[in-house]
This record gives C-alpha cells, sequence and structure tokens, in this order.
C-alpha cells in the first residue's frame, strides 16, 4: 500500500510538472490551471499523464481527467488509486 | 526505388532494413497526402523486398508516432458535398488504406513499428499491421473513435482482436482509454519497452538479429502464425460506413475541428 498522504501526493506533482516543463517551482501552485501555468496542449498533457502514471506507478484512465485543470483535483484523482 | 522522400514520409534501404520514416506536422495525421506515400511505398516494396530482410516504421516528430486519421481534412471534405458523395467518399479511403495496410501486413519481410508519444486511432492500426511493437516508455495507445461516434477504421479491431484477448480489446475501444506502454506491454501488445528516445535504436537492433535466420523459413513462421482477417477486415469498412451517416459523427468531428480547448486529444 502507498503511504503518500495528499499534500506529499500534490507536491511531488508540481515538482515533476515543474522539471518537464522547465517552469520555475515557486510559480507553480496548487489550484494553477496547468494548460495556461504550463502552457501545454492536449499532446503535452498526455506526456504529462504518462509520467504521472510511471512516477506514482498506477494506471489513470484519461476519462477520469475530463475536465481537470488544476493540480490539486489531479492529486485528488491520482490519491484516491494509491 | 531504393529511396524516396516525401510530404508526408520517407524510406531508405540499408544493410537490408527498409525504415520508413513518417514526418507530417504535427502529428502524422493521416490523410490524403499521407495515403497517397504510403500507397506508393507499398508499390515499391516488392522492388525493396528483394533486398531486405526487415522494416522499421518510425516517426521523425517529437509529438509521437502517428495521431491517427486526419479528421479536419475528413470534416472538411465531408462539408463539401452531400451526405451520400461523403459517404461514397469515405468507403474509397477506407478501401485503399485497407489495401496498404494488408500489403504491409502479409509483407515478406519481418516488420518493427518504432513508436514514441501518440499512437493513436489510425496510428495504432498502422502499427498493429507489424509484426512486432518496440515501444519507448513515452508511448500511449488509444482508439479514441467512439468519442466521435465511430468505430476504429483502418483495421484496428481485427488486428487487435488477432493478437490480443477480448477483454482488453473491449476496454480499449468501449473505454476509449489509452494505455501507456508499460501497460501495452503487459497485456501482449509491445514485445519491449525501451528507454526514451531509444525505440528506433532498439528496433535497429533487432533488425539486425533477424539477419541472422533463413528469410524462407522465417516468412513461412509469419505466414504461419500472422493469418490475416480478411472477412472481419471488411465487415469493419462496412460498420465504420454504415455509422458514418449518423448525425453524431458530423457533432462529433465538428467539436474536435473547432475546438479552441487544449484538450482535444482528450476525453
Amino acid at each position: 500500500m502507498d503511504m503518500r498522504n495528499s499534500d506529499q501526493t500534490l507536491e511531488e506533482i508540481l515538482n515533476l510538472a515543474a522539471t518537464q516543463f522547465k517552469v520555475p517551482r515557486e510559480k507553480l501552485t496548487p489550484d494553477d490551471d496547468f494548460f495556461k501555468t504550463l502552457g501545454i496542449d492536449s499532446l503535452q498533457a498526455l506526456d504529462l499523464l504518462t509520467r504521472l502514471e510511471h512516477h506514482f506507478n498506477v494506471e489513470l484512465p484519461d476519462y477520469e481527467l475530463q475536465g481537470v485543470s488544476d493540480f490539486r483535483t489531479l492529486a485528488g484523482r491520482i490519491q484516491a488509486r494509491l | 526505388m531504393k529511396n524516396y522522400k516525401g510530404q508526408s514520409l520517407s524510406w531508405e534501404l540499408r544493410d537490408g532494413v527498409v525504415e520508413v520514416a513518417l514526418h507530417r506536422e504535427p502529428c502524422n495525421e493521416i490523410g490524403s497526402l499521407t495515403l497517397e506515400e504510403l500507397e506508393r511505398f507499398v508499390g515499391a516494396l516488392q522492388d525493396l523486398e528483394k533486398d531486405a530482410h526487415a522494416l522499421i516504421l518510425h516517426s521523425t516528430l517529437k509529438s509521437g508516432f502517428c495521431a491517427g486519421a486526419d479528421l479536419r481534412e475528413l470534416y472538411q471534405r465531408t462539408q463539401e458535398m452531400d451526405q451520400a458523395d461523403a459517404a461514397k467518399g469515405v468507403r474509397h479511403f477506407l478501401e485503399r488504406i485497407h489495401r496498404v495496410m494488408n500489403v504491409l501486413d502479409a509483407a515478406p519481410l519481418t516488420t518493427i513499428a518504432a513508436v514514441h508519444g501518440v499512437t493513436f486511432g489510425g496510428g495504432f492500426e498502422l502499427a498493429l499491421v507489424c509484426d512486432l511493437i518496440i515501444a519507448d516508455k513515452m508511448a500511449r495507445f488509444c482508439f479514441p473513435e467512439l468519442r466521435l461516434g465511430l468505430i476504429p477504421g483502418f483495421g484496428g479491431i481485427p488486428r487487435l482482436k488477432r493478437d490480443l484477448g477480448n477483454g482488453v480489446v473491449r476496454d480499449l475501444l468501449l473505454t476509449g482509454r489509452s494505455f501507456n506502454a508499460t501497460k501495452a506491454q503487459q497485456v501482449g501488445l509491445v514485445s519491449q519497452v525501451v528507454g526514451e528516445g531509444k525505440a528506433l535504436r532498439v528496433a535497429r537492433a533487432t533488425a539486425a538479429q533477424l539477419k541472422k535466420f533463413d528469410r524462407r523459413t522465417a516468412i513461412a513462421a509469419k505466414q504461419f502464425i500472422k493469418p490475416i482477417p480478411y472477412e472481419e477486415l471488411q465487415r469493419e469498412i462496412d460498420i465504420f460506413c454504415e455509422l458514418f451517416t449518423q448525425p453524431a459523427v458530423e457533432a462529433g468531428l465538428k467539436k474536435f475541428v473547432e475546438s479552441t480547448n487544449a484538450q482535444p486529444y482528450l476525453p
């Protein structure tokens, strides 16, 4: 069983997104719209999805992410699968 | 023609390996131009086969292997004609792409798809005609067609059914969700998962290994293990064309094409 709590999951997502899309970590906040803050399109969002699956070792079906655009909600969806 | 450089794809023969590179921005969408060049390639294949033992299909674009059919072209063309002509045009396109896919599927070479990034819809179907799929760890596979009110139309379901358990096929088809490369390997779709940017290199190493085997034996083995489901492929075209005339399809295509949302490739 994964022992991460929600805050840890959120922090890891923010760190991963900052590194991957070369955005200073301090510029990212949990309620940011990641499409806007990271400046990514849907193809890059799929790249992020794949990296998150690898990082957390979970499957994230696309339909669970429907309408999700902020880091906090994304973290909640991932946390629910850990 | 041993080498060719086109607008959407190129090929070259080197050391007994035919390498086909897809390079049409933004993500190798398959429209009329790509189809014409694929037809040109399968026309040249008979000559290439004489000096080759393997074929590698890959993309030079960062975005991925192939995002599938060119939906923008499909939508624009259907808007320019009445429904009956649009349906005829779609059937004609499908019959042509099926001929290409069937030739690639049956080619007397060992064929390898080296995929990365987006491998969706028609791109997934193109990979499925190959004997082996070598996937970059960042590859994603998906059949999103149900979102448009359609089924895959380039031979995807019969070929996936040939290769995988029906439960996995239903999952991919009916949920429209995408799989990453690790999952794709777990279900038996992908033969090797490799690091980022390494798929082509590994495909080349695999092709070099294949050269050690007697070619006639390799062809016999392939024909025995990989029958082409012609009847189901024809049925797929028929079902696709029946569905294509439904109003939901035009609405789905319109939504995709006119979307200003950053998420057209997401559900």
